[in-house]
């Protein structure tokens, strides 16, 4: 692990002094101008343009989904309680993970999808298809593993919930296979030309 | 915020206003004394008074008399003091300004702070996670919420412990301070979901068992402002770390080549 210049870096800043020790490879103070994030940029360029473009969608689809569970469920039709006291340990330390997970993937994976654009390496179909199944294997793993194994809250309180737990986890089956759908229609031969 | 009469403000304003004064002032001469040379950009500037402002109103004034009965005025104050003043003020960059602004053996000596082995151990993410949040179980987890009303000091104590460490997690995550031994960036994003979800569970839990000695409709308040609000820190703590992050070719630091010193 080693740290390097994601933002201006401390020589232009400061007076000239001692010998700046920031412990890593490569240039030193010399280059301090030289775009920002370059180790990462490396690092992500080294992903090929479908791909990345797959796992953006991912995390923007994670984020939509835990945004969507928020705001519909529990704010405006007050389905599933703001925490309901039944829940165990373990489901409340899921959910607490998975919404911070949600809000961080979306702007992460939105930041990402700006890049590729900017850089024309976005693949439509694989971002709409990584969204898509973002969104279900989000839903998924709420309606199944949150819910049911770890006993967080239910969707809704005094119905019958076989439908609703039903329909939960259909809808998400039914986005993750159209996910996976509409990746494929992603049929351009290997080395990736423009996206979009 | 009257003046120094004989009785005047409680002792606890009197010392917030011993920091908050010299920190505004001394943070404006620096300002002022770097606009001969390269301009400091105007939004730190006003981020750091904000930060400065944010903490000074959840400490002293009617929100803090306030939050001594009332936990939905405590829950208010506590994003102010513990992460939206913190924050702001981290984004004021006060040690580039410092190192800037201070003669050349100060700046060394500070710069030698930095890099010293305390602090490389402080600005490990996972100990400003658990310093901030660990702070925060042990406020409301323990007796000690009850002794900050009872007990000067320990309220005093709590608060600059709640500036500081929340201080140290935004630096440490998304600061514009020099910070040696920074760690990358997927690091800094695992902590600060870890830490996000550490006080969304601390909010639902104070939901669900109120803090001692607070009935439940208050605490269920409290605790909702405190969940959302972490909310909306944690998205822009997100967008600060993701847009450096993925800063593509065409975005640069705002320190032009051009504006380097040689030497």
């Amino acid at each position: 692990m080693t740290g390097y210049p994601d933002r201006h870096p401390s020589p232009p800043e400061e007076p000239p002094r001692a010998p700046n020790a920031r412990p890593r490879p490569g240039p030193a103070l010399s280059t301090a101008a030289h775009g920002p994030a370059r180790s990462s940029r490396d690092r992500r360029t080294g992903t090929p343009p479908a791909r990345a473009s797959w796992w953006s969608g991912v995390l923007v689809g994670v984020g939509v989904a835990a945004f969507v569970d928020e705001t519909v469920f529990h704010q405006l039709l007050h389905w599933h309680h703001f925490y309901d006291r039944s829940t165990p340990e373990a489901g409340l330390v899921s959910d607490g993970v998975f919404h911070a997970v949600g809000w961080f993937a979306v702007v992460a994976g939105l930041f990402w999808f700006a890049a590729l654009r900017r850089r024309a390496e976005l693949v439509t179909a694989r971002w709409v298809g990584g969204l898509l199944v973002g969104t279900g294997a989000f839903q998924l793993y709420d309606g199944t593993v949150q819910h049911k194994l770890l006993g967080l809250h239910q969707i809704r309180y005094d119905v019958a919930l076989l439908p609703y737990d039903l329909t939960w986890n259909l809808v998400a089956v039914a986005l993750l296979v159209a996910g996976v759908l509409v990746a494929r229609r992603d049929r351009r031969p290997a080395p990736a030309g423009p996206g979009s | 915020m009257d003046g120094h009469a004989g009785h005047g403000p409680d002792p606890t304003t009197l010392l917030v206003l011993l920091v908050a004064v010299p920190a505004v002032v001394g943070y404006l001469v620096a300002v002022r004394g770097e606009a001969g040379r390269r301009s400091w950009p105007p939004g730190r500037t006003a981020c750091w008074l904000a930060g400065v402002a944010a903490v000074v109103a959840g400490t002293t004034g009617p929100l803090a008399a306030a939050a001594h009965t009332d936990f939905r005025a405590h829950a208010v104050a506590h994003v102010l003091v513990g992460m939206l003043g913190p924050l702001l003020l981290v984004l004021g960059a006060p040690v580039t300004l410092a190192l800037r602004a201070l003669p050349v053996a100060g700046a060394r000596r500070l710069s030698g702070v930095l890099r010293s082995r305390p602090l490389r151990l402080l600005t490990e993410p996972a100990v400003a996670v658990v310093l901030d949040l660990g702070g925060l179980w042990l406020l409301y987890r323990t007796p000690l919420l009850g002794w900050t009303h009872t007990a000067p000091a320990v309220h005093l104590a709590v608060h600059l412990h709640l500036v500081l460490a929340g201080y140290l997690l935004a630096a440490v995550l998304v600061g514009r301070d020099p910070l040696p031994h920074r760690r990358s960036h997927r690091h800094r994003a695992v902590a600060l979901v870890v830490a996000l979800a550490a006080h969304g569970i601390l909010a639902k839990t104070l939901w669900a068992e109120p803090p001692a000695a607070v009935d439940a409709a208050t605490a269920q308040a409290g605790a909702v402002v405190m969940y959302y609000a972490g909310d909306v820190v944690e998205v822009a703590m997100a967008v600060l770390l993701c847009r450096r992050w993925f800063a593509g070719p065409g975005a640069r630091p705002r320190v032009r080549a051009a504006a380097l010193p040689t030497g």
